[in-house]
C-alpha cells in the first residue's frame, strides 16, 4: 500500500500551498482543496500538505493493527446485513398486480408510456415515408450545411452502407429511437443544466446526482424501467434518457457558469431583465458547450441503443442481440456496423457545427437551406414516385459469411497449441490462475473493516475527506446488501483489467502522442472500439479465451483502452513543449524526458485516464456475466432474465456502489470540468 | 414575478391536460413498429435458442406469405416475455418450457394469457458428455461415477473441481442444488449466455476434449457436436418441487403455446393459425441446423422448408 501511497502528493494540495491561504474563493476550488488547508499556520500546513500521504500511510498502518486486536478478520458479519429480497419481491408483485389498474398507472405512467410509442412512431413513419433515398439525401445535405462537402459525402457513404448489409428498416427503427431518446435527453438534460447553471444550490444539489448518474452501469436500472413499462420501446427510451442526459446537463451548466463576467455586467448596465440577460447573453455565449452537451448526449444514447434490445428495443441492437442466438458473429457484425457507422457520422456532423459556431454566417446560408430542403424533397418524391420506398433487396451485400470464416480461422488456429507461445486458451487459464485468482483471495483473505479503511485510506491521499467518506460509504453499503463477497470478486476482475488497460493504454497512447502518423491510423480504429456495441465481441472472445472470467477481462479490456488511449494522448500532447526543449537542452535522453518532465507534467491526464478506465471497465462488468464472469454480473442478468427484482436490484446497486467507490478512489483531485470526449 | 408563477401554471395544466383526459391502459401498447404500413400484424416472441428462433421463423413466413399479415418479433427472456404476453406487448409465445408461477399469476388468476396448446415438441433437460469422451470410457453416463472424471474435466474457472458448464441465466437448472445433494466433486460454471456454451463447446470438441455440461433437447448443436447423456437418479413427479432438495433428473416437457388473451379472442386467422401450428422435433431441427450451421437467414430457412413440406402446413391454415 506504501508504495502507491507515496509518489501521491495531490497536486491540488501542493498548489494550493503554495498560494496564499485565501486562494479558494471559487466554490470548486474550495472543494477540491485538501482538508490541509484549514491548517491554522502556513508553515504547519506546508508540512501537512508535503507529507500529507505519509501521515494518511501512517494512521491507516496504525488503525489497521488496533483493528486486527479489536474486530479480528473475516468477511462481512450478517448481522449488519440486510436481507431485501421479501420487500423487493412484495414491490414487484405489487407492481405487477396493480399494473393495469392503480390510477398512478392509468393516469401518468401509462400516458408517458403512450407518449414516447407515439412519438418514436411519428419518427418512423416519417422516416419510411421519405424513404431511403429522402432519408440518405437529407442526411448528406445536413451534413453539407453544418459540417462542409468532405463529411456530406460520408453521412450519404454511411447510410448507403446501412443499406447494403440489409439494415436499412432496423436502422430507422433505432433512428426513430434515438431522435426521441436524444431530443428527451436534451430537454431533460437541458433544463436541469438551465437549473444548476442559474442557481448555486441547485448546482451544490445536482452534481452529486449527475456524478451518480455517471457512474452507473446501464444494465442496473433496466430491470425497475422493465417491471414499471413492460418490455418494449418505452422503457428502452426513458432507460435511454437516464444514461444520456447528464452530459447534456452538466455541459449546459458549465457553459452558462462560465459566460463572461464583462458581458453579462454589459447586459445588465443596459437594462436587460433576467429573461433577457439568459436569452441573448448567456445562452448564446455558452452554445459551444450546449452543441457538445448534444453530442455526448447522441453518443450516449447510441451505445445505450444496444444493450436496451435486452429489453424489446427492436432496431439494429435487436439484430445484434438475435444473432447471438445462433452464434453468428458475422450477421451481429452486420447490423453493429451501421451503428457504429451512425455514431461517427453524428458525432462528427456535430462536433463540425460546434467548431464553426461562432463563424460570421456564410453569405447565402438561406439559400443553401433552401437548396438542400428542395434535394431532400426531390430525392425523397423520386424514390416514391419510381416506387423504391424501402432499400431495394438486390443491393445488399452478405458480409456475415467471410466474417465468420475468418473468425473460424482465428479461433481456430489462435486457441490452443500454437508453437512457443501457447494458445488464447492457455493464456487465458494462465491469468485466471496467476492473476484473477490471488487476486480474489487477497481480496476475500482481508477482514472487511481492513478493506474498508485501505479504500478510505486511498481515497484520502488522491481525495479529499468528502471522497474518502462517500467511498467508505459505499463499500459498506455493499456489505450491508449482503452481497460482500460476490462483489470482491467483481472488484478484482475490475482491478485485473484496469491493469491491463492501463498498461496497453498507456504506452498505446504515449506512442500516439509522439508520433502523428500513429495517431491518425489509431483515430477510427478507437472510433470502432468505442462504438461497437459490446455484444458484437462477445462471441469472439469466448472463442478465444473460453468461458470464464478471462474473457471478461478481455471484453472489458477492449471497451476501456479507447477512452485511456485518448486521454493519455491528449495529455502528453498537452505538455509544454517549452519544458521538453529545457530538459533536451540540458542534455536529458529520450528516456528522461519522458520519464522525468512528460509523465510527471501530463500527470492529472493520467490519472483521469485510470479514472475513465474504472469507470469503463465496471460499464461492462455485467455483459462479463454473459460470458462466465459470473459475481454481480451475472446476477443482474439473472435478475433481468427471470424478472427476480431482488437478485437483480441488488447487484445492481452493488454495482453502483463499486463505481462510486472507485470513481472516488481514483477521482483526480482537480475535478474533471467537463464530460471529456469518450468519458 | 408574475412570469415564474405563470409558467408553474402553464405546467400543472399542461400536466392536468396530459394526464387527465382520460385512462392510459397499459396493457394495451403495441410496439410503435407495428403494422407500419396500414397491415395487419402480430408481433412474436423469440427466445434466445435457435429452436425458438425456427418456430417463429416459419410461422412469420406463413403470416406472411400466405394470410398477408406483417410479423414483428421481439427477443426477450422467458420470464419477461410472460409480462411482455400479458400486457400485450407480444401476441404469442411459441413455445414455452414450463413456468407454474407465470402460469398461475396471469393465466389462473389474471386471465390475460391464454393457453394455446402444444406444439409438438418434447423438451428435455440433462447432463451430457460428448459422445467421442463417452465412447472411451462408457461407465461415465452413470452420475456415480462421475467423480473419477473430475480432474479431467477441470478447467480454470472450477476451482479444483471437476467443471460442470451450465448456460443462460434464464434457462431452468437445479444444477448447484444436483451437485450439492449428490456430493457431486463439481463446480457449477455459468457460461451466462447461451451462446457463449455452445461457443465453448464447440472449442471443446474441435480439441477433442472432454466436458460435462447442462443442455437440453432438442437442440441443432447435438448434430455437429453429437452428446450423450449422463444418466441421474430418476425423475418421478414432484421429486423436483423443493428446488433446495433436488436429487433427480429433468422431466420430459410438452413445449406450450400462449397467446395474449385479448389476441386469441379477436386475433382472426393469426389467431387461429398459430392455435393449429404444430410440428415435430425433427422439423424444428430441419430449420433451426439451417439457421444455426449454414448461418441462412431465419427467413431463408423458413422459406426452404416451407417449399419443401407443404402437406404439413396447409393444415395449419385456418
Amino acid at each position: 500500500m506504501t508504495a502507491t501511497a507515496t509518489p501521491a502528493t495531490t497536486p491540488a494540495a501542493g498548489a494550493s500551498a503554495a498560494d496564499a491561504p485565501e486562494s479558494a474563493h471559487a466554490p470548486d476550488s474550495a472543494a477540491a482543496t485538501s482538508p490541509a488547508a484549514a491548517a491554522p499556520s502556513g508553515s504547519a500546513r506546508t508540512f501537512l500538505a508535503r507529507h500529507r500521504s505519509r501521515l494518511i500511510a501512517a494512521g491507516t498502518a496504525v488503525l489497521l493493527l488496533l483493528g486486527a486486536f479489536l474486530l479480528g478478520g473475516g468477511t462481512w458479519p450478517g448481522r449488519m446485513a440486510v436481507d431485501l429480497s421479501g420487500p423487493l419481491g412484495d414491490t414487484s408483485d405489487w407492481i405487477i398486480d396493480n399494473r393495469d389498474s392503480h390510477p398512478l398507472f392509468l393516469h401518468v405512467l401509462g400516458h408517458v408510456s403512450n407518449a414516447v410509442v407515439l412519438s418514436v412512431r411519428a419518427v418512423y413513419l416519417v422516416l419510411l415515408a421519405a424513404g431511403w433515398a429522402g432519408v440518405t439525401a437529407a442526411a448528406g445535405v445536413i451534413a453539407w450545411r453544418v459540417a462542409g462537402v468532405r463529411l456530406a459525402l460520408g453521412s450519404v457513404a454511411a447510410f448507403a452502407a446501412c443499406g447494403l448489409l440489409g439494415m436499412w428498416v432496423p436502422t430507422m427503427q433505432t433512428l426513430a429511437l434515438m431522435v426521441v431518446a436524444v431530443a428527451a435527453s436534451v430537454l431533460l438534460g437541458g433544463l436541469l443544466g438551465l437549473a444548476a447553471g442559474l442557481s448555486d444550490r441547485m448546482h451544490r444539489v445536482l452534481r452529486p446526482v449527475l456524478d451518480t448518474m455517471q457512474v452507473l452501469p446501464a444494465f442496473a436500472y433496466l430491470l425497475p424501467v422493465v417491471l414499471v413499462f413492460g418490455i418494449g420501446v418505452p422503457a428502452a427510451v426513458l432507460a435511454t434518457v437516464v444514461y444520456a442526459a447528464p452530459p447534456m446537463a452538466r455541459l449546459t451548466a458549465l457553459g452558462l457558469r462560465g459566460a463572461d463576467a464583462g458581458v453579462m455586467e454589459a447586459a445588465a448596465s443596459l437594462g436587460a431583465t433576467a429573461r433577457q440577460r439568459l436569452l441573448t447573453a448567456r445562452l448564446p455565449l455558452a452554445r459551444k458547450e450546449l452543441l457538445l452537451g448534444l453530442n455526448q448526449s447522441i453518443m450516449m444514447a447510441l451505445s445505450m441503443a444496444v444493450i436496451a434490445s435486452v429489453i424489446g428495443a427492436g432496431g439494429l441492437g435487436d439484430r445484434v442481440y438475435q444473432a447471438l442466438a445462433s452464434v453468428d458473429v458475422g450477421a451481429a457484425l452486420a447490423a453493429g456496423v451501421p451503428i457504429v457507422l451512425l455514431a461517427v457520422v453524428l458525432d462528427r456532423v456535430t462536433a463540425a457545427a460546434g467548431a464553426r459556431l461562432g463563424d460570421a454566417p456564410a453569405r447565402g446560408a438561406r439559400l443553401g437551406w433552401a437548396i438542400a430542403a428542395a434535394v431532400t424533397a426531390a430525392a425523397a418524391l423520386a424514390g416514391r414516385f419510381t416506387g423504391r420506398l424501402g432499400w431495394p433487396d438486390a443491393w445488399t451485400l452478405d458480409v456475415a459469411e467471410p466474417v465468420n470464416r475468418a473468425v473460424d480461422w482465428m479461433t481456430a488456429h489462435l486457441y490452443t497449441g500454437v508453437p512457443v507461445i501457447g494458445g488464447t486458451a492457455d493464456w487465458a487459464a494462465h491469468f485466471t490462475t496467476w492473476v484473477l485468482d490471488p487476486v480474489r483471495s487477497g481480496l476475500t483473505w482481508l477482514p472487511w473493516w481492513a478493506v474498508l479503511l485501505l479504500v478510505g485510506a486511498l481515497a484520502l491521499i488522491i481525495g479529499t475527506w468528502r471522497t474518502a467518506a462517500t467511498a467508505v460509504l459505499a463499500m459498506a453499503g455493499i456489505g450491508v446488501l449482503g452481497v460482500w463477497e460476490p462483489a470482491l470478486d467483481t472488484l478484482s476482475q475490475v482491478l485485473a483489467a484496469v491493469a491491463v488497460t492501463l498498461v496497453i493504454g498507456f504506452a498505446t497512447g504515449i506512442a500516439a502522442a509522439r508520433s502523428a502518423r500513429l495517431n491518425r491510423a489509431l483515430r477510427p480504429v478507437l472510433d470502432v472500439f468505442q462504438t461497437m456495441p459490446q455484444f458484437v465481441y462477445l462471441i469472439p472472445v469466448v472463442a478465444l479465451f473460453g468461458v470464464g472470467r478471462a474473457p471478461a477481462v478481455a471484453a472489458a479490456v477492449v471497451y476501456a483502452l479507447p477512452a485511456v488511449v485518448r486521454i493519455t494522448a491528449q495529455g502528453m500532447a498537452a505538455v509544454d513543449p517549452a519544458a521538453v526543449e529545457a530538459a533536451r537542452s540540458l542534455g536529458a535522453t529520450g528516456r528522461q524526458q519522458l520519464l522525468q518532465v512528460q509523465l510527471p507534467l501530463a500527470r492529472p491526464a493520467l490519472l483521469l485516464a485510470v479514472n475513465q478506465g474504472v469507470v469503463l471497465v465496471l460499464a461492462v462488468v455485467v455483459i462479463g456475466g454473459l460470458v462466465g464472469g459470473g459475481a454481480l454480473g451475472y446476477d443482474v442478468v439473472f435478475g433481468l432474465a427471470q424478472g427476480d427484482l431482488a437478485t437483480g436490484l441488488v447487484a445492481g446497486a452493488a454495482i453502483v456502489c463499486l463505481g462510486l467507490m472507485l470513481d472516488r478512489v481514483t477521482q483526480p483531485t482537480e475535478r474533471r470540468a467537463t464530460a471529456g470526449k469518450g468519458a | 414575478m408574475a412570469r415564474p408563477r405563470i409558467a408553474v401554471l402553464a405546467a400543472a395544466l399542461g400536466l392536468v391536460a396530459l394526464t387527465g383526459c382520460g385512462a392510459a391502459d397499459m396493457t394495451k401498447q403495441a410496439s410503435p413498429y407495428a403494422a407500419a404500413q396500414g397491415a395487419r400484424t402480430v408481433t412474436l416472441s423469440v427466445q434466445s435458442w435457435v429452436g425458438a428462433q425456427a418456430n417463429v421463423a416459419v410461422a412469420q413466413y406463413l403470416l406472411e406469405k400466405e394470410l398477408g399479415y406483417r410479423v414483428d418479433t421481439v427477443q426477450i427472456d422467458e420470464v419477461p416475455a410472460w409480462d411482455a404476453l400479458s400486457q400485450g406487448r407480444v401476441d404469442a409465445i411459441l413455445e414455452d418450457w414450463g413456468h407454474p408461477e407465470q402460469e398461475q399469476r396471469y393465466i389462473e388468476d389474471k386471465g390475460t394469457i391464454t393457453r394455446g396448446g402444444d406444439l409438438g415438441v418434447t423438451g428435455h433437460i440433462g447432463w451430457f458428455v460428448p459422445t467421442y469422451f463417452a465412447e472411451k470410457h462408457p461407465d461415465v453416463t452413470d452420475w456415480r461415477n462421475l467423480d473419477k472424471y473430475a480432474d479431467e474435466l477441470r478447467t480454470a474457472e472450477s476451482g479444483g473441481k471437476g467443471q460442470l458448464l451450465d448456460g443462460s441465466p434464464s434457462y431452468v437448472t437445479n444444477d448447484k442444488a444436483l451437485v450439492k445433494n449428490l456430493d457431486l466433486d463439481y463446480q457449477v460454471v455459468f457460461a451466462g449466455s447461451e451462446a457463449a456454451q455452445i461457443t465453448q463447446i464447440q472449442q471443446f470438441a474441435k480439441a477433442e476434449k472432454p466436458f460435462l455440461s447442462y443442455w437440453y433437447k432438442p437442440q441443432w448443436l447435438f448434430e455437429k457436436v453429437p452428446m450423450t447423456e449422463v444418466k441421474l437418479p430418476e425423475y418421478t413427479e414432484g421429486c423436483d418441487a423443493d428446488p433446495e432438495k433436488v436429487a433427480c433428473a429433468y422431466p420430459h416437457t410438452p413445449l406450450q403455446k400462449f397467446f395474449n388473451t385479448r389476441f386469441a379472442d379477436k386475433g382472426g386467422d393469426a389467431a387461429a393459425f398459430l392455435k393449429k401450428f404444430r410440428w415435430t422435433e425433427k422439423e424444428q431441427n430441419e430449420v433451426s441446423l439451417m439457421i444455426a450451421e449454414q448461418k441462412l437467414s431465419p427467413e431463408e430457412a423458413a422459406r426452404k422448408w416451407v417449399d419443401a413440406n407443404e402437406p404439413t402446413w396447409r393444415e395449419w391454415l385456418p
